[in-house]
């Protein structure tokens, strides 16, 4: 028997099962390698049920099991660490035609995938409170924040903060289709998406890639400065400051 | 009968897979609980509540860590990524015992996650051997390696089960896992007998002894069909194969593994309870 003749029927029902495979007389292994198929495709569909709850509440439980089992078919996961699969998602459902009707599928999918990254993140603990105040405002725009591994942030062209709330906390669905960027803070244990004011998330995109405040300011267009910091600060997301001499 | 501590360090005495949902229980009453495994896998994020409850329970509980995703029985060569993973955990962790499977789930880079079989042949012997030396050589210690349940025979196979993994555990110095549910499961399974099984084992190469419960089907012929589930309690046969194998060996680290539909604390308690009484009336 050569694994790959054992994989490929695994994954393809419609292929002949392996050569050489008998029951205790010797005939055909039959329903007995079919034991095989039904653990493998049941087990990974169950770990993509865990990891999309919303993506299964907008498409209903029947239908996402058995798209899930096209997706286990078509992107079996790539890595024994089964808490982080599924990255191959927003792109099986930008291409998948029976929900081309629901355009904002791929970018929930992606917040549900960014979700679990910052549970399973390096944990980090935040700079006191004073050592932001003690900055004075004239070294403000030379200054780089570390955020905490924990943090993610999500854009999307559709309400997606408003989409999760309304699944996850059973709060009215949105009445506009407008665009939402979350940033997603873990102050403990427990991931929280936030809503992002207007226009902060290319700010908080140039401080993750370690740019001074200065440059951070003038990669974003006007937003609320003062509501975005008050963000990062209550939830923990800033863990170190540095100043532009030491850079 | 020797009274030994099992090698490398879990205390024979009941031990239970660790599932979140009880962690408080574990906490304040662990009832006869004396250790824990875990499933490697689910620790090797970067950190999080996963680690931070492994943290506490380590400081408490001897742990026991059950890899899952290793592929030993693998044609490719072992994922080295993931060998550095397991490394990096246990050396942090400082577990009691590393322990993983007779199976394979990993084909060229895609992760199947089930335990698949393999034949029994000189050839699959000599990899499994050398990917046995790789995993002890890489965490700097002696691992065991668990009886698989299997659904069905492989033509080419021309060693028995026994003799494979003695093997084995001859040419690497590896210890075994005696998975009395898998037993009960893959003899059923094969028409063969489970207490001959038990009688035949390399008892003392056994560093710890998996009980669990499995479900029911039939094969084409009508023959009964067991399958390795962990979503139900440990069956009668079980329990008997278990107080045959301890009589014979003496007491071993015994895990409780319920790994589906997991129930309330208190079930799983008594579960290990049971194993507690069996082991204590053997040795009386």
């Amino acid at each position: 028997m050569r694994q790959a003749d054992f994989r490929a029927a695994l994954l393809d029902p419609s292929r002949p099962h392996p050569p050489g495979l008998t029951d205790p007389q010797g005939r055909p292994a039959g329903r007995r390698f079919n034991v095989y198929r039904n653990n493998v495709t049941v087990s990974l569909v169950e770990a993509l049920k865990t990891a999309f709850p919303v993506l299964r509440k907008l498409v209903g439980e029947e239908f996402f099991a058995a798209m899930a089992l096209e997706h286990v078919r078509a992107h079996p996961p790539r890595s024994p660490l089964l808490m982080l699969y599924g990255t191959d998602m927003p792109d099986f459902l930008a291409r998948f035609p029976p929900v081309s009707h629901l355009p904002y599928l791929p970018d929930i999918a992606r917040l549900e995938l960014a979700l679990r990254e910052s549970y399973h993140a390096a944990d980090a603990t935040p700079v006191a409170p004073d050592r932001l105040a003690a900055i004075p405002p004239q070294d403000l725009a030379n200054i780089r924040l570390r955020l905490a591994p924990a943090l993610r942030l999500v854009r999307s062209d559709w309400p997606i903060h408003a989409i999760w709330v309304a699944n996850m906390k059973e709060a009215p669905p949105p009445r506009t289709v407008t665009a939402q960027d979350i940033l997603i803070l873990r102050p403990e244990f427990d991931p929280e998406p936030h809503l992002l004011p207007q226009g902060a998330a290319p700010f908080i995109a140039a401080l993750a890639e370690g740019k001074t405040i200065g440059t951070a300011l003038d990669a974003a267009g006007d937003f609320d400065l003062n509501a975005t910091f008050a963000l990062l600060v209550s939830g923990g997301a800033i863990i170190d400051i540095a100043t532009e001499t030491s850079a | 009968m020797l009274d030994r501590q099992t090698e490398p360090g879990l205390p024979p005495a009941p031990g239970v897979g660790y599932k979140p949902q009880h962690f408080t229980a574990l906490m304040q009453d662990p009832g006869p609980v004396r250790w824990l495994e875990i499933h490697a896998e689910n620790y090797m994020g970067e950190g999080g509540r996963p680690i931070a409850q492994l943290r506490h329970l380590a400081e408490r509980f001897p742990i026991s860590v059950h890899g899952v995703g290793l592929s030993i029985g693998g044609e490719g060569p072992l994922d080295r990524d993931h060998l550095d993973r397991l490394r990096r955990l246990c050396d942090w962790l400082q577990p009691a015992s590393f322990s993983e499977h007779l199976a394979w789930s990993t084909h060229d880079a895609e992760f199947l996650n089930d335990l698949l079989p393999l034949p029994y042949t000189e050839e699959t012997l000599a990899r499994v051997c050398a990917h046995v030396d790789e995993v002890q050589t890489r965490l700097g210690r002696k691992m065991l390696l668990e009886n698989p349940s299997v659904y069905l025979d492989f033509a080419e196979s021309n060693l028995g089960e026994i003799e494979f993994l003695s093997e084995i555990a001859s040419r690497t110095g590896c210890g075994l896992l005696l998975d009395v549910n898998n037993v009960h499961v893959s003899c059923t399974n094969r028409q063969t007998d489970a207490r001959d099984y038990i009688d035949r084992f390399p008892i003392d190469l056994v560093g710890e002894i998996h009980l669990g419960g499995h479900d029911e089907d039939v094969d084409d012929a009508g023959a009964p069909l067991l399958i390795d589930s962990h979503a139900h309690p440990v069956v009668d046969p079980v329990w008997q194969l278990y107080e045959r194998t301890i009589s014979r060996a003496g007491p071993l680290a015994t895990l409780i593994e319920w790994d589906n539909d997991v129930p309330d604390w208190p079930v799983l308690a008594d579960e290990a309870e049971r194993a507690a009484r069996i082991l204590d009336r053997v040795t009386a």
